[in-house]
C-alpha cells in the first residue's frame, strides 16, 4: 500500500529510468568505467544544464506551454558574454557583467517574444519553436557582421566575425564551480555551481509563492478563472515568458563558465530539445510543473547521457559515444514527448 | 380548421434520464390539419418529447422510454430519425442547419437532388451522377411556394438574412412529398416580429394543406394568434391541454410556472423590506452584451442598496449575460455607475476593487481552480486584489498560508462544506460544496455588491437551502446588497425582494417578489402586464 502509493507519487517512468540509472551505475564497474569519474560527470552535467531546464517552468506555469523557444534566451545570454569579452572583463566582474547583460537582453527578448505568443493563444509550442529557429538563424548572420573587435573571439584569418566557438579559459572558465570546491574520490565537485542553481531553483519557488507569481500560476491554471478574479491574462502570459528567457540567459552563462566554451551559430538550436526532455522526464506536463520535476528530470536526464554511452563504449571497446549520445538524448524526447501526448488527452 | 381524423398521438409517455424523470405519462393528439402548441418553461420536457417523436438516438442510448407513439392509427416505434423522417415525420430544430455556402436550393435539396443518369452510372453507382438543376430550381421553387414566402432560393445561404434561413429550413422538410407532421422548434426564437408574423402566415397555409403542426414557443401572442390547441407541460407532467379559444394568455402563463404547492399562493414574503427609498447602489443604462446563447440587447437597471433583486427569465433571453457583461467577462457596452461613481466597462478588475464580486453560474470553468487547494480557491480573489493573505519576509511578499487557513476554516465552519482539510483540492469536492467555496471566496471579498448567478445550479436540495441562506443571511448581517440570477422562479420568490423578468435580452418588468406568480409567467412568455389579460379568447 504504502509502496504503491510511493510508486504512483514518482510515476512510473522516472522508476524506470531511475532503476535503468542505477542499473548502469552497477554494470559500469564490471566494464571498467570508473565510477568516480561518472558519478563526477553527472554531476557536473546536472549543475551545468540545470538553470536551462529551470527556464522552462514559469511558461508552462502560465499555461504557455514549453519553451521551445529557449534558443532565444540563450542568445541573450552570449550577446552578456560576449559583451563582457570584448570589455576584457575577467574574473569574477566579466562574469558578473555578462549576467546583467545577459538578462537584460533576455528580458527585452522575451518581452517581444511574450506578445507574439499572445497573438496565437493555443499554438504556443508550435510557434516557439519557429521563434527558437529563427531567431537562430537570425543571429548566425548577425554574429558575423557585430563589430565585435577581441582577438579571443573573432576569425583570425580574415579578421572580422565571431568564430564558432570561444574559449573563456582567459576568462571566467569554472569561476562558479570552483567556488568551495573539493575533492571528492579523487574527482572535483562543484561546490559554488551546484550552490547557484540551488539558489536559482529558490528564487523561482520564491516568486511562486508571491501574489504576481499566484497570478500566473492561475492564468495557467484557468485563465477565465484569473479574468474573472482581476488578473490582466495577458500581461501575467508576457511576463512569464520574460521570465523564462531571462533565466535561459542565465543558464547559457552557467552552462558556459562549466564548459569552458560558448559556442554560436547553430549551437543554440539544439539546447532547447534536451530541456524541454529533462523537464517533462521529471515529471511535469503542459499544465503542472515543480522544481522537484526540475531537479528531478536534469539529474536523470543527464545521468542517462553520461553513463549510456561511457558503458556502452567500454562494452564494446569502440568509440561511438556521440552516434549514442544522439540516439539516447532524442530517444528520451521522444519517450518524453509521447508521455506528453497521453496527459493531454 | 381542425378536421376530426386523428394524425398523430403519443398516449402515456414516460422517459427518465437516469434517476430523473423528465416525462411522465404525458398523451396528447394531433389532428391533420391542425397547429398545436407544445409550451412550458425550460426543463419542462418539450425538447425530450419531441426527441422521443423523432426517434433520437439521445433517447434510445439512455434506455428509451414507455408508452405508446400512433401515427395514422399504426403503432409507431422509431430506432433513428432516418425511420422518423420516412413515415412523414418532419423536424426543425433551433439551430439551423444549413451550409452557409451552398445556396438555398442546394440547401433545400441536399442529399435528395434529382439526377441526370449517364452512363457512369453503371459503373461508379447513382452518385456520380450530374444534378439536374432546373429540376432542383423547380422543386425548390414549389416548396418555398407552399409556405407562400418569395426569396432568392439561389443566394448562397450565408448572405441570407436569417428569417430567410428559417424559411429554409422548414421549405426543406416539406419537399419531402411523405412529410405529414411537421414539428418545429421555437422557429420564431431569431426572428424579427414582421418576420415572425410571415412565418405564422406561412404557417398556417402549410396547415390548411393537410399537414398537422407541433408548435414549439415561448411567445404566447403567437401561440393564441396560430395554434388550434395548446398543450403546456411543466415539470414533466401535462398540466393542462385545451383549444386556443376556450383559454387566455394569462392562464397558459400561470398554468406553465405555477408549483401545486402554493397555486395561486403568494409566496413568503414574512420580513421583507421595502427598498423603493433606499439610494442606488448600481445604476446599469443601455446594457447590451455579446454572450452567445445569452445575448443581452438593451438592459437599463437600478439596484438598491441592500435589497436581494432576482433576475428571471427562461434560458437564453439573457438572465446570465447581465451579470457576466457588468462584471467584464463578456464583451460588453453602456454605461453603468455605482454609487454615483462611474465605472467603465469590460474591466474586471476595477468592478472587483470598486467593491463588486460575481459567482458564476460556470463554477468549474470560471469559479475555481481545480487543481489547487479550498483554502487558495477561497483567498484568490481578496489575494489578488486587496493584498490580503500576504506577509513580508525581508523584501518579499509571500502568500500567508496560515491567514488563508484560518479563512478557509472560518467559512467551511459557516457555510458547512463538507472536505477534509481546507488544503483538499477544490477539484474533488461534490458540486455544491463546489458552489459553497465560490460563495466563500466572494464573500471574503467583502464585496457592496454581490452578483450570483445560478446559485443552486446542479446541487442538491439540502445544499440548495443552504447556499440560499447564507446569501439572506449575507445580506442582512452586512447589509450587502445582492443581485441573484436563476432560472427558478420559485426560488428568486423565496430570496429576492424584487425580481426583474429579463426577455429577449431586455428587461420585460420589474415585480416585487410577492407578485401573482401568473404575473411572472406573462412576462417571461414576452406579454405585458397591461390590460390584455382578458384578451385571447377566440382569434
Amino acid at each position: 500500500m504504502n509502496i504503491k502509493s510511493m510508486i504512483e507519487a514518482a510515476g512510473w517512468p522516472r522508476i524506470i529510468i531511475a532503476l535503468f540509472l542505477l542499473f548502469l551505475f552497477l554494470v559500469a564497474p564490471l566494464v571498467d568505467v570508473k565510477i568516480s569519474t561518472s558519478v563526477s560527470d553527472t554531476i557536473v552535467r546536472f549543475g551545468r544544464n540545470g538553470v536551462m531546464v529551470l527556464a522552462m517552468v514559469p511558461m508552462i506555469r502560465s499555461g504557455c506551454g514549453l519553451n521551445f523557444g529557449l534558443p532565444l534566451g540563450i542568445i541573450g545570454g552570449i550577446l552578456g558574454i560576449l559583451i563582457s569579452v570584448e570589455l576584457e572583463l575577467t574574473g569574477m566582474s566579466g562574469f558578473l557583467t555578462a549576467l546583467v547583460l545577459g538578462v537584460g537582453f533576455g528580458a527585452v527578448l522575451g518581452w517581444g517574444y511574450g506578445i507574439l505568443l499572445n497573438m496565437v493563444k493555443g499554438d504556443e509550442m508550435m510557434i516557439a519553436t519557429y521563434v527558437g529557429f529563427s531567431s537562430v538563424a537570425f543571429m548566425s548572420m548577425a554574429w558575423l557582421m557585430l563589430p565585435f573587435k577581441s582577438k579571443a573571439m573573432i576569425w583570425s584569418f580574415g579578421g572580422s566575425g565571431l568564430r564558432t566557438t570561444i574559449s573563456m579559459d582567459n576568462y571566467w572558465t569554472n569561476i562558479l564551480s570552483d567556488f568551495l570546491s573539493f575533492r571528492f574520490f579523487g574527482q572535483i565537485f562543484p561546490t559554488g555551481m551546484i550552490l547557484f542553481f540551488a539558489f536559482m531553483c529558490f528564487l523561482v519557488w520564491l516568486f511562486f509563492r508571491t501574489q504576481t507569481g499566484q497570478a500566473m500560476s492561475a492564468v495557467g491554471q484557468n485563465p477565465d478563472f484569473a479574468r474573472a478574479s482581476g488578473v490582466n491574462v495577458d500581461k501575467m502570459r508576457i511576463q512569464s515568458v520574460i521570465l523564462s528567457t531571462m533565466i535561459g540567459a542565465v543558464g547559457i552563462i552557467v552552462y558556459a563558465q562549466s564548459y569552458g566554451f560558448v559556442q554560436l551559430y547553430l549551437a543554440p538550436l539544439f539546447m532547447a530539445f534536451p530541456a524541454v526532455a529533462a523537464v517533462l522526464l521529471g515529471g511535469a506536463s503542459l499544465g503542472r510543473v515543480s522544481i522537484v520535476h526540475v531537479l528531478v528530470g536534469t539529474f536523470l536526464f543527464q545521468g542517462i547521457l553520461t553513463m549510456t554511452p561511457s558503458v556502452i563504449n567500454s562494452a564494446m571497446s569502440m568509440d561511438i559515444s556521440e552516434v549514442i549520445r544522439l540516439i539516447v538524448s532524442n530517444g528520451m524526447i521522444i519517450y518524453a514527448l509521447t508521455r506528453r501526448v497521453k496527459e493531454v488527452r | 380548421m381542425t378536421d376530426n381524423s386523428t394524425l398523430f398521438r403519443c398516449e402515456g409517455i414516460s422517459k427518465s434520464f437516469g434517476e430523473s424523470q423528465v416525462l411522465s405519462d404525458v398523451s396528447f393528439s394531433v389532428g391533420a390539419g391542425e397547429v398545436v402548441a407544445l409550451v412550458g418553461e425550460n426543463g419542462a420536457g418539450k425538447s425530450t418529447l419531441m426527441n422521443i417523436c423523432f426517434g433520437m438516438p439521445s433517447i434510445i442510448n439512455t434506455g428509451g422510454y414507455s408508452g405508446r407513439l400512433f401515427l395514422d392509427d399504426q403503432h409507431a416505434n422509431f430506432k433513428s430519425p432516418k425511420e422518423a423522417l420516412e413515415a412523414g415525420i418532419g423536424m426543425v430544430h433551433q439551430e439551423f442547419s444549413l451550409i452557409p455556402g451552398f445556396t438555398g436550393t442546394e440547401n433545400i435539396l441536399l442529399n435528395r437532388e434529382p439526377v441526370i443518369s449517364s452512363v457512369l452510372e453503371s459503373v461508379f453507382g447513382p452518385r456520380i451522377n450530374a444534378l439536374d438543376r432546373p429540376k432542383m430550381e423547380e422543386r425548390s421553387t414549389a416548396a418555398l411556394g407552399k409556405l407562400g414566402v418569395r426569396l432568392d432560393a439561389g443566394e448562397p445561404v450565408s448572405r441570407m438574412p436569417v428569417g430567410h434561413k428559417q424559411f429554409l429550413e422548414i421549405a426543406r422538410e416539406i419537399d419531402r412529398s411523405q412529410t405529414r407532421l411537421l414539428v418545429l422548434d421555437e422557429p420564431t426564437a431569431v426572428l424579427t416580429e414582421s418576420e415572425a408574423s410571415i412565418l405564422i402566415e406561412a404557417i398556417r397555409k402549410l396547415a390548411s394543406s393537410g399537414l398537422g403542426i407541433i408548435f414549439i414557443s415561448h411567445r404566447l401572442r403567437e401561440v393564441m394568434e396560430l395554434c388550434d390547441k395548446v398543450v403546456v407541460l411543466r415539470d414533466g407532467h401535462k398540466v393542462a391541454e385545451m383549444p386556443t379559444s376556450q383559454t387566455s394568455v394569462r392562464e397558459i402563463a400561470s398554468y406553465m410556472v405555477l408549483r401545486d404547492k402554493q397555486k395561486g399562493g403568494e409566496a413568503d414574503s414574512g420580513g421583507r423590506r421595502d427598498f423603493s427609498n433606499a439610494p442606488i447602489a448600481l445604476k446599469v443604462r443601455d446594457l447590451w452584451v455579446e454572450m452567445p446563447g445569452e445575448r443581452v440587447n438593451n438592459v437599463s437597471l437600478d439596484v438598491r442598496e441592500g435589497e436581494i433583486l432576482g433576475l428571471a427569465g427562461l434560458a437564453g433571453q439573457g438572465k446570465l449575460g447581465i451579470p457576466a457583461g457588468i462584471m467584464g467577462l463578456k464583451l460588453s457596452g453602456g454605461s453603468m455607475e455605482f454609487y454615483g461613481r462611474n465605472l467603465p466597462l469590460n474591466n474586471p478588475r476595477q468592478c472587483l476593487e470598486s467593491g463588486l464580486a460575481f459567482v458564476s453560474e460556470d463554477r468549474r470553468g470560471v469559479g475555481l481552480l481545480l487543481d489547487e487547494t479550498i483554502q487558495m480557491n477561497i483567498a484568490f480573489s481578496a489575494l489578488q486584489i486587496k493584498k490580503d493573505f500576504l506577509r513580508s519576509i525581508g523584501p518579499f511578499k509571500l502568500v500567508d498560508d496560515a491567514a488563508m487557513e484560518e479563512n478557509a476554516m472560518k467559512y467551511i465552519d459557516l457555510l458547512a462544506i463538507k472536505c477534509n482539510s481546507p488544503l483538499q483540492k477544490a477539484g474533488h469536492l461534490s458540486g455544491g460544496n463546489q458552489q459553497k467555496v465560490c460563495l466563500a471566496k466572494a464573500f471574503t471579498m467583502s464585496p457592496k455588491l454581490l452578483f450570483v448567478s445560478e446559485p443552486t445550479r446542479g446541487i442538491d436540495v439540502g445544499a440548495k437551502e443552504l447556499v440560499l441562506n447564507s446569501l439572506r443571511r449575507y445580506n442582512q448581517d452586512s447589509n450587502t446588497t445582492v443581485v441573484v440570477t436563476s432560472s427558478e422562479l420559485e426560488e428568486l420568490r423565496s430570496v429576492c425582494h424584487r425580481i426583474a423578468v429579463i426577455n429577449e435580452g431586455r428587461v420585460a418588468g420589474i415585480l416585487p417578489a410577492t407578485a401573482p406568480v401568473e404575473d411572472f409567467g406573462l412576462l417571461m412568455s414576452g406579454e405585458g402586464l397591461g390590460d390584455d389579460s382578458g384578451e385571447g379568447a377566440g382569434k
